[in-house]
């Protein structure tokens, strides 16, 4: 379960003075729901999920992740948070045992308890074959794949994606998109930011569109649909959004 | 604070580093091989030259002397010298090195000589010229024998006693203890290299465990597991003090066998003083090797421990500021200068110990490894430079950790 309420998170800049990355950001995801944000770079995509993942403390709000306070036990959110983005690399001189093992540790499994998920999450995820070879050798599939186990290594409850199809080719973006599926079908708590309309519509089963650090629709597709009067993803946006200029004015900044 | 994490952090940095090329060839290969290297390669060169310079016949071109046989005579045969035949001007001759030193005799010299009155020889040579420096020596040498031999002769031919113009003799007597002479001549020179030792051995894993993980993507990564930041903080810590304390003991062993087994190898070799500084130059120049009290090896050890937690907590603090391997190295080279100026005034003679300079960090450290190196424990000074340095090394950790807290430094764009 994720509950935000009225998140904000405010940036000190020398010339521009105080920012909102994310203002007065409210939702709530269900276990088994994927929750999909969609944004343009810079709407407050990371920022929001990255206050979720407790990386950054919200300047005010709050949010409850899988039962804890993000500000008052950041650890015991992160003990249940498996969070994934473009920006979580490997250890390049690890190998991908080794990597993954590491997480184990860090999250107090037991070496044997280590042991046996690496082996099970090897199988599900076919990674036997590079399991033993340092991870700066790696194509992209495998470094998903590497990722994707050290994400579930302690089994959590909750899912954070933070664009984690970005700058990946097509089979290794469907393979990311169908895991995303899975962690839905395992009962997880699924949030998934992107700036992809066609990813949103396939996977999402509730739609937040941010812009300028503000939530400002939610909803399912169909609802969505309904209130803006449009078909297509990308039409919904826009109006959502406020219309091309305000997108592209939110592009300047 | 959670022990286990900051042991599991610390073991994955300390695999991850053995695997690093860089972090291996500044901590390891590099403090390994530099004392030897330094010690065989450019000592080696070194002694060569300076002894095929002595053994080689100083060139000497003879400036008039016509009318003074003997004394020509008398260069001419000793085997020192090689006598020249001028072709062109013999200052020319010197400034390009075809001749060391020239030695221009007076018209009548040894008419004067006979007869009483005082003459002046001019020896000619090129100034801060290694070889025509020798040559001049090796011509004042002769010529103050055969002044000797004529003040004796004077002297027998009036019938006088040669205790005339020698009334007394005048002698050296070392009292110092061996150690406090191995301890002056190297106690200087060895707290200056362990600090710069120390100091280099921690900065590649800082940066890399810091800049280097936020370059490659793996900081968030690492973030994101439950570990609070300061048992991180912690386990990157331990990992830079492992590499720092690892390149002083390497370094040291590797000095002490240098010495050991350079010094017997080259103990015929003489004026290797200015190779690889005191260490070794007093070793080969005094003939003997500078005995340091083992006490005093160790208290130097127990003084570097805070030393070499300030650096790793200053070097981490200062490489997590920056974005990119690149961008903390420009960091911390400069800072290498803060390090070196204060460790080379207490290399300095008459830099000493009092309560303002235990009080100066670094300058504190050089100081007293002087002292405690060549057998003086000066306790009361020893515990305020203990006390002071664990306070300025608490101070960083703490900077470091409070870093590692802030957004805008871990998550700097």
């Amino acid at each position: 379960m994720i509950e935000a309420h009225s998140l904000t998170k405010t940036f000190r800049d020398k010339k521009r003075g105080e920012i909102y990355a994310a203002r007065d950001v409210s939702f709530t995801v269900a276990p088994g729901q994927i929750y999909g944000l969609l944004g343009a770079n810079g709407a407050g995509k990371t920022t929001s999920l990255r206050m979720l993942a407790t990386l950054l403390k919200p300047t005010t709000g709050s949010a409850v992740v899988a039962g804890h306070d993000v500000v008052a036990a950041p650890e015991k959110v992160r003990a249940n948070v498996g969070f994934l983005a473009a920006s979580t690399a490997l250890y390049g001189r690890l190998t991908a045992r080794e990597m993954i093992a590491y997480f184990g540790a860090l999250n107090d499994l037991s070496p044997a308890e280590v042991r046996a998920r690496i082996k099970r999450l090897a199988d599900e995820l076919d990674m036997h074959e590079f399991l033993d070879r340092r991870c700066d050798k790696f194509s992209t599939g495998m470094k998903q794949k590497t990722s994707i186990a050290r994400t579930l290594i302690h089994d959590p409850a909750v899912m954070i994606f933070d664009e984690p199809t970005l700058g990946l080719d097509v089979m290794t973006a469907r393979a990311i998109v169908k895991f995303v599926r899975d962690c839905r079908a395992r009962g997880k708590t699924v949030i998934y930011s992107t700036h992809v309309m066609s990813e949103v519509e396939k996977l999402c089963d509730v739609i937040g569109i941010i812009h300028g650090g503000r939530l400002v629709a939610e909803g399912t597709l169909a609802q969505l649909q309904e209130r803006f009067a449009e078909r297509d993803m990308e039409e919904i946006f826009v109006k959502a959004v406020g219309g091309e200029a305000a997108l592209a004015a939110a592009a300047k900044i | 604070m959670n022990w286990h994490h900051i042991v599991t952090i610390y073991l994955k940095e300390l695999r991850d580093s053995l695997r690093d090329r860089r972090t291996l060839i500044s901590t390891i290969v590099i403090p390994t091989l530099v004392m030897p290297g330094l010690f065989f390669g450019a000592g080696a060169v070194m002694t060569k030259v300076v002894k095929q310079a002595r053994d080689e016949a100083t060139s000497v071109v003879i400036v008039g002397g016509a009318d003074s046989p003997g004394l020509v005579r008398a260069i001419k045969d000793d085997k020192r010298f090689r006598v020249v035949e001028p072709a062109g001007d013999f200052k020319t001759l010197i400034s390009e090195k075809k001749v060391r030193v020239a030695v221009e005799l007076p018209a009548g010299f040894e008419a004067a000589l006979r007869a009483g009155e005082v003459k002046t020889v001019t020896i000619f040579h090129y100034e801060g010229e290694m070889k025509s420096g020798m040559g001049a020596g090796e011509v004042e040498k002769f010529l103050r024998a055969f002044r000797d031999k004529t003040v004796e002769a004077r002297l027998a031919d009036r019938g006088l006693p040669l205790a005339l113009i020698k009334p007394f003799e005048t002698t050296r007597q070392n009292v110092a203890p061996p150690e406090k002479v191995g301890g002056n001549i190297v106690g200087g020179f060895i707290p200056y290299l362990i600090i710069m030792l120390c100091f280099t051995g921690a900065m590649y894993p800082a940066i890399d465990l810091t800049a280097g993980e936020k370059e490659r993507g793996t900081m968030e990564t690492l973030l994101c597991s439950p570990v609070n930041r300061l048992n991180i903080v912690l386990g990157k810590f331990l990992m830079v003090l492992t590499g720092s304390l690892a390149t002083i003991a390497l370094s040291l062993a590797s000095m002490t066998l240098t010495i050991l087994v350079g010094g017997n190898l080259m103990s015929a070799g003489k004026g290797m003083g200015a190779m690889s500084g005191g260490a070794a130059g007093a070793k080969s120049g005094s003939g003997f090797i500078p005995f340091i009290d083992p006490v005093g090896v160790l208290g130097v050890f127990a003084m570097i421990a805070p030393v070499a937690v300030l650096f790793a907590a200053v070097l981490l603090a200062v490489s997590l500021f920056a974005k990119s391997y690149k961008e903390a190295q420009s960091y911390v080279a400069p800072l290498i200068f803060v390090i070196i100026l204060p460790a080379m005034i207490g290399m300095l003679p008459g830099v000493e110990l009092s309560a303002k300079t235990a009080l100066v960090p670094i300058l504190n450290l050089s100081l007293v490894c002087k002292e405690m190196l060549s057998g003086v424990w000066n306790w009361g000074y020893i515990a305020i430079i203990f006390g002071s340095t664990s306070v300025y090394a608490a101070a960083a950790l703490a900077v470091t950790v409070r870093m590692f807290n802030r957004e805008d430094v871990i998550f700097r764009a």
